[in-house]
């Protein structure tokens, strides 16, 4: 399936993994002379299953952008091995790298189209870059413009078009080489709410029928939701937190990782936001994290009912992940102490008073 | 004015001379232009070729060259055009050494011009699987081209100006003529004769080099 360079790469017989890193370091040399080196990935040990659709988030700079690059070579790790479908890609000559790349597809947020050829000849590029026969160009770029669905457009040039447009383009070039891996790196940020959805759903498309394995970047919670079976948390150059992507955001291990939730999801108020609730609402504040499988709203509500507490929400929401709700609900909570107390208990981890100040 | 009219074989003549230098010399210079400041560009540190020393020693070399007044450039390399072409005087030394010296000025044209491409697109060509040469020619040229047919209409405009000294080293040319026959003759109607025409064929070659590069920006 894909087109070039395959036999120049090494078997080590792992099969299993569309991506397999272990324990892979990037670092860059220092920007001054006599300055600390600059490690972008430290340490990334990651296995994506083939087929699946894995999202790898965290803040900006916190080495996502890295990390999917040594996946293509664009960038060559310092240390540790890269599988790609069981073969080691680490220690590949340069010539050899370009085959590799042509067989993965990438799209990227600003669309790098080429805005001196047309749609057709964006397409067309990875194709006699590759070294692709010329008689199969026509049938194969019908067909993605069609599975994109901008055949009409293909004679016209890359600013004619919307952002997502561009994006239906940029996706219709990477897969031109019909590779089995796609990179998408922030692909949807630059796009408005609406565009969003339809590039998402044109992924989730690429990835049913086609079948192709999609790696996402993103930092927003939106594409996550939509898309990813299974997340990467990273956080200066380390993943931090991997697992299904229900499991991470509504039950994040590791501090970073809840913070990270926290400002996409909407978690608990802030110090200033709780003094604000405490105002205009009487009781104590509660957050309670609710998730399906785990404490229901049902149950924390009629915990609160059955000690014969008052209470409203006054802050947070919920969010469906793969058709399951979770979110972390403040309630003001009216009523005798010692009933709140015990309320709390009966709730265990899931429910903490918050401090005002 | 009656000067004017009857000077007007040897003003046509000049015209000719002067289109024919500064034609030569963006073909020779241009070339040379364009391909020293790939070089400039693809050497850069994080360029596709990045070579730092390359770099460093050609970046020298461009400084040092072109900042030289081009009449004392003229009269500094005659012994090169001499050794080159055979001849220190006339229209093709004036071609070779007017080319040499825009060599060096086109050669930061084009730098700053290929660097207005996005490093995503060159990033895109290489994810594509795309080798250095065909990212130049198919992506990085192409991509800078609407900039650079700007570019070079600067440097013709340029060019007619450096040329107007030809008559120094005994070249032609309209700014031979002006001075022969306007200002040494005190004619001034004859040299404005000949400014009229070298802003007619300013403005006819700056109109097409926009036209071109509105086509090349589909703007």
């Amino acid at each position: 399936m894909t087109p070039a360079g395959d036999g120049t790469a090494r078997s080590t017989g792992s099969v299993g993994s569309a991506v397999r890193l272990r324990d892979v370091v990037k670092t860059y040399p220092p920007r001054e002379k006599g300055g600390a080196p600059l490690t972008a990935v430290d340490g990334v040990s990651l296995d994506v299953a083939p087929g699946e659709i894995f999202g790898i988030i965290g803040y900006s700079g916190a080495g996502k952008s890295t990390l999917v690059r040594l996946v293509n070579a664009l960038e060559l790790a310092t240390s540790g091995s890269i599988e790609l479908d069981g073969r080691d890609v680490t220690g590949l000559r340069e010539r050899e790298l370009r085959g590799l790349r042509a067989g993965i597809g990438m799209i990227f947020q600003q669309f790098n189209l080429f805005s001196s050829k047309t749609v057709w000849g964006n397409v067309e590029f990875p194709l006699r870059a590759a070294g692709v026969p010329r008689q199969e160009h026509q049938r194969r770029i019908s067909d993605l413009l069609h599975f994109v669905g901008l055949a009409d457009k293909a004679h016209a040039y890359p600013d004619q078009l919307s952002g997502g447009q561009k994006q239906r383009v940029g996706i219709a070039r990477a897969l031109a080489t019909e590779p089995r891996l796609l990179l998408a790196d922030e692909a949807t940020s630059a796009l408005d709410p609406e565009t969003t959805q339809e590039v998402l759903a044109l992924l989730r498309r690429v990835n049913a029928e086609l079948g192709v394995t999609i790696i996402v970047i993103t930092h927003e919670m939106d594409v996550i939701k939509s898309l990813a079976d299974r997340v990467a948390v990273m956080d200066r150059g380390r993943v931090v937190e991997t697992g299904r992507t229900f499991d991470v955001f509504s039950q994040p291990r590791e501090a970073s990782t809840r913070r990270f939730v926290s400002t996409v999801v909407g978690g608990t108020p802030t110090a200033e936001e709780r003094a604000v609730l405490a105002a205009r609402h009487p009781g104590t504040l509660v957050a309670v994290q609710v998730a399906e499988g785990g404490v229901d709203q049902r149950q924390a509500f009629a915990t609160f009912a059955r000690h014969g507490l008052g209470f409203e929400i006054v802050h947070g929401g919920v969010h469906e992940v793969q058709g399951r709700t979770f979110g972390t609900l403040t309630l003001a909570v009216t009523g005798d102490g010692g009933a709140v107390q015990e309320a709390l208990a009966e709730l265990g981890g899931a429910a903490t008073a918050l401090e005002v100040r | 004015m009656q000067n004017l009219i009857d000077l007007q074989p040897q003003l046509w003549q000049a015209a000719f001379e002067t289109v024919y230098i500064v034609a030569l010399t963006l073909l020779f210079g241009g070339a040379g232009g364009l391909l020293l400041g790939l070089a400039l560009y693809l050497t850069r540190p994080g360029a596709l070729f990045a070579q730092r020393v390359v770099h460093g020693v050609l970046n020298v070399l461009v400084n040092v060259f072109r900042p030289i007044p081009f009449i004392i450039f003229l009269a500094a390399a005659q012994p090169l055009a001499r050794l080159v072409i055979g001849s220190g005087s006339g229209n093709p030394a004036i071609v070779f050494t007017l080319s040499l010296a825009a060599s060096f000025a086109i050669s930061r044209i084009v730098e700053q011009n290929l660097l207005t491409v996005q490093p995503g697109v060159i990033e895109a060509a290489r994810a594509a699987g795309a080798g250095p040469f065909r990212i130049i020619g198919t992506v990085v040229l192409p991509e800078a081209l609407g900039p650079l047919l700007l570019g070079y209409t600067f440097v013709f405009v340029a060019l007619v100006d450096m040329s107007a000294v030809a008559g120094y080293i005994g070249g032609g040319g309209l700014g031979n003529f002006a001075l022969l026959y306007g200002y040494r003759q005190f004619e001034p109607v004859v040299t404005w004769g000949a400014v009229l025409l070298i802003i007619v064929l300013v403005q006819l070659v700056q109109f097409l080099g926009n036209h071109l590069a509105r086509k090349a920006l589909r703007r």
